[in-house]
């Protein structure tokens, strides 16, 4: 493996590695705009330029081969003067609308100027006037004006997303990013080009003028839109509650795993977190004759707990259905199958809604599988039939279903919850099902507990608590082992971490950096 | 040195457009010489010895350069004839295109046979309507007569030779611009290396010739590469045509031998200036290259002396300014052309060449200041040896040479607000 030194610290590097990336591996950052580990290489920008030893030119790092013996220096003075005269060039018709900009605060142009940049402008004449703020796409605003043109969005719709959306028009300092004819930014990962773009140009429809980006904190966190598992970072702000109407998760951000999604997620899932803040069942419900009333939760919990222990000691154990959720995290999967089939002996728990089509697949990211967690629900051996476990409520035979989170919309499965005779429904959000509980608890969202998804390779993944439950809601984990108490099967977890650790065998810090793959060494059931 | 006609010897001559009256004056015998007599290597070894430049503007040397194609490549290899003539001030491969089509396609033949090519493209600029049609015309004829097809006079060698004509961008006279163009897409230069050489059109070994240099090739086969190079200078073969224009009394295309001096081709071959004006300024290379006051044009024109003195040879473009030219004015046009033809990939070109444009514009309106002409010097350093191409590099070239050199003119207008040199 060749050596090279940079800014005077040794470091051995892979030979197809260029100089950026044997500076990163040392921690040393190099500015750049065109560069993207993920796109090909545009060295246009020539934000990146280093000096090297013997080498008469600057070179641009990102382009550059390591050889072994190189000498690289990111910092002299010859190179900061480069960039501060790439920096200015970029300025020079950049628009000075930061006040007004969404990228302001998460900006590289503001950014590299803080760092290397901080002289007085001398461009003396006008600017030049380009398209301003026009939707290019379902999700992204188009500024041609703050455009540094480092390409990077369309390489993305040439190399990542194949769709050929955009391109480079005219020539010069004429140059624009536009639309090719006849052509929408519509493609299913439309989103990644606004994280990618490092300046104000590309920006979220959604998101835009919602919230300063330093109002937001971010907690890592696994998409729950479908079986992937794409690694994000949900960016939330609680501090200011009357920005973007009340919402706390104000958007949802690829984070890198270069095995699950390296830097990208698709549109159905960026921007699929709504229901986090919408529609919520913000307290616990019972149905007193006909309407569902306002409830607390130590009655509910009396409730459940007392029509569970009731219908177990009359009728035994398979009187009482359960039907989980491939929404829930492992942990939580990993107690119902504890105390309902573990403890209780109830043998009726399923988790896959038979009417559940599978949804658009690709051959990228997306999957049919709507579900985040549907492999570790497999794992952990929730497999019964949850259409025979409906059947079976709608002809008396199970007494008491409790279903976590589906939403049974179809024709037939509301027949059969019409003839349930006790339905408890624990869950997120208001859907079909719940008009047919006797009980509601409500749940939380992934976004507002710990826990982990398996993907649907095997892999599971940690998601992390990024704000409290809206309201009462409360972790399905805390619901369950309340409940547990109460019907007399205690079940001491302080974290959803301890009931990792009973699981899985190690705590959360454990895991692999980008998560693993599902272990066969985890909790084997005795029954 | 007397006016020696290599490749303009048809030029003016109608009739030498047809293969016919072309094949009668000796045309495709050496061709026919390296075909049936000489091996690909000895044709390479020929031109090698023959000093031949690259006359693009380059000056590369044109045998080493064919020399870098890998002869071991299972891939085919292209060659890509140049003919996208667009520096300011150039017009000699015109000349050729116009009046000897067959010269070039005799040039393309050698060429071909030398480094193992079977497909030629031939990128023409897409203003040059005629010269194309007169080119397709001569090719179509070569077909028909077995110059080209699958048996090249006649031998087992196949070569077909495609005309690609440009859409009227400057930048796609940069060989790996030109490349993309080709390949159908903007013209936009490549990052090098790999150089075209290896990984060319369509990822391809490609030879990248000017329509000049490979128009020369028939006359370095048939008389040999060492008379070829007897004719120039050091390291710089035979002739090469000189497209002079601006304020001389007969502008044209002469063709002198390399390191020809540059008061010889001004006043003995261009007739000297216009109204016996005296001589302020010449751009030796087209607008490019830098600058030469009156005092430094007493030199050989060849590659490297040019460069030695900071400017460059380049396409050959010699372009004389008189004393009632405002050199302020002269930078203005040149930089339009930069900034219009910068191809907006890189950030210093795309940015610089338009603020350069701008700043000596406004100079001529009358509202520059002094700290211009500083920032015009701080703005060439900042867009030399910073981009993918030499564009950038050209316009730094040129802008800086006429600041520098003119100061005095620039001052003027800052000062006073109108031009020291019409005014009187």
């Amino acid at each position: 493996m060749p050596i090279i030194t940079v800014n005077g610290q040794e470091v051995h590097v892979e030979p197809q590695f260029t100089v950026i990336q044997a500076a990163e591996k040392l921690g040393i950052y190099v500015p750049r705009y065109c560069y993207h580990p993920g796109l090909s290489i545009a060295g246009s920008c020539r934000m990146c330029l280093v000096e090297i030893e013997n080498m008469f030119k600057l070179a641009i790092s990102c382009y550059t081969r390591v050889r072994d013996g190189m000498t690289v220096t990111t910092d002299s003075k010859r190179v900061t003067q480069a960039r501060k005269a790439m920096l200015e060039f970029l300025l020079i018709n950049h628009p000075l609308d930061c006040p007004v900009c969404d990228q302001s605060g998460e900006c590289d142009l503001q950014n590299y100027y803080m760092e290397i940049g901080q002289y007085d402008s001398r461009f003396l004449e006008n600017k030049i006037k380009r398209k301003k703020a026009f939707p290019v796409g379902p999700h992204v605003v188009l500024d041609q004006e703050r455009c540094i043109l480092c390409t990077r969005c369309t390489r993305f719709c040439e190399e990542v997303s194949r769709s050929h959306e955009l391109g480079v028009f005219n020539r010069g300092n004429r140059s624009v990013i536009d639309l090719h004819p006849a052509k929408t930014l519509d493609n299913p990962y439309s989103g990644n080009v606004i994280d990618i773009c490092p300046v104000g140009a590309l920006t979220e429809r959604e998101f835009r003028f919602k919230c300063r980006v330093w109002y937001l904190s971010t907690r890592d966190s696994i998409c729950s839109g479908c079986a992937r598992g794409c690694n994000i970072s949900i960016h939330y702000n609680e501090s200011r509650p009357y920005k973007a109407g009340g919402r706390r998760a104000q958007r949802l951000k690829p984070r890198f795993n270069p095995l699950v999604n390296q830097w990208w997620m698709c549109d159905e899932g960026r921007f699929g977190y709504e229901f986090i803040d919408k529609n919520r069942i913000e307290q616990p419900y019972l149905r007193a004759i006909a309407e569902l009333e306002l409830s607390e939760w130590d009655k509910v919990i009396d409730e459940v707990s007392t029509a569970l222990k009731s219908a177990w000691q009359k009728f035994g154990p398979n009187s009482i259905g359960v039907i989980a959720s491939p929404q829930l995290s492992n942990e939580e999967l990993y107690l119902i199958q504890k105390l309902f089939a573990e403890l209780m002996g109830i043998e009726q728990i399923g988790y896959r809604n038979p009417w559940e089509k599978g949804g658009f697949q690709d051959d990228f990211l997306i999957r049919a599988d709507k579900n985040p967690n549907s492999r570790g629900a497999e794992e952990i051996g929730l497999s019964g039939d949850v259409r025979t476990i409906l059947e079976k409520a709608a002809c008396g035979e199970i007494k008491i279903l409790y279903i976590f989170q589906h939403n049974f919309d179809s024709e037939e499965a509301r027949k059969m919850l019409e003839q349930a005779e006790y339905i408890v429904f624990q869950g997120t959000n208001w859907n079909k099902t719940a008009d047919f509980a006797n009980v509601i608890l409500p749940g939380a969202t992934y976004a507002e507990k710990d826990g982990t998804f398996t993907n649907f390779e095997g892999r599971v993944q940690r998601f992390q608590q990024a704000f409290l439950p809206l309201s009462e809601a409360k972790a399905d984990s805390e619901i369950l082992t309340v409940l547990a108490e109460k019907l007399e099967y205690p079940l001491v977890y302080l974290t959803a971490e301890d009931i990792f650790m009973e699981w899985y065998g190690k705590p959360y810090e454990g895991l692999e950096e980008f998560g693993e793959m599902i272990s066969q060494k985890k909790h084997q059931w005795t029954i | 040195m007397p006016i020696v006609k290599l490749v303009s010897e048809h030029f003016g001559n109608p009739q030498a457009k047809q293969l016919s009256w072309y094949r009668d004056h000796g045309g495709y015998a050496a061709a026919r010489k390296a075909l049936f007599e000489m091996e690909p290597k000895e044709v390479t070894d020929e031109v090698i010895k023959s000093n031949l430049r690259g006359l693009g503007g380059a000056g590369f040397p044109t045998g080493k350069k064919w020399n870098f194609v890998p002869t071991n490549t299972d891939k085919p290899i292209y060659l890509a004839v140049n003919a996208d003539e667009s520096e300011p001030g150039t017009f000699k491969d015109r000349y050729i295109l116009e009046w000897d089509p067959h010269r070039l396609l005799e040039g393309i033949i050698l060429c071909a046979y030398a480094v193992g090519i079977h497909t030629a493209y031939l990128y023409i600029r897409g203003e040059y309507v005629r010269p194309a049609e007169i080119l397709q015309q001569a090719i179509y004829e070569a077909y028909q007569e077995g110059m080209l097809g699958e048996h090249v006079l006649g031998k087992d060698f196949h070569l077909d030779v495609y005309i690609h004509r440009g859409a009227g961008a400057y930048i796609c006279g940069e060989e790996t611009g030109l490349l993309e163009s080709l390949e159908g897409k903007k013209g936009w230069p490549r990052l090098k290396p790999p150089f075209p050489a290896l990984v060319g059109l369509f990822e391809c070994p490609t030879v990248i010739n000017n329509v000049e240099t490979l128009a020369h090739l028939p006359k370095i086969i048939s008389k040999g590469g060492p008379w070829f190079a007897n004719v120039g200078c050091e390291h710089n073969g035979g002739t090469r045509l000189f497209a002079l224009s601006g304020s001389v009394k007969k502008p044209g295309v002469y063709e002198l031998p390399l390191g020809t001096s540059m008061p010889e081709l001004i006043y003995e071959h261009g007739g000297g200036i216009i109204h016996d004006k005296p001589l302020k300024a010449v751009i030796p290379g087209g607008a490019s290259a830098a600058v030469l006051t009156a005092d430094e044009i007493d030199v050989p024109l060849d590659f490297d002396t040019l460069m030695k003195i900071g400017s460059m040879l380049g396409s050959g473009a010699v372009i004389a300014m008189d004393d009632d030219i405002c050199m302020v004015k002269a930078t203005q046009n040149i930089m339009r052309f930069f900034a219009h033809e910068s191809c907006g990939q890189c950030t210093p070109c795309r940015e610089g060449t338009g603020w350069v444009y701008k700043i000596v514009t406004r100079i001529l309106e009358g509202t520059g200041t002094r700290q211009d002409i500083t920032n015009l010097m701080e703005l060439a350093d900042n867009m030399s040896g910073t981009s993918i191409c030499a564009l950038s590099d050209g316009a730094a070239m040129s802008f800086r040479s006429f600041v520098k050199k003119f100061a005095s003119e620039f001052e003027y207008h800052i000062r006073y607000k109108k031009c020291d040199v019409e005014e009187n």
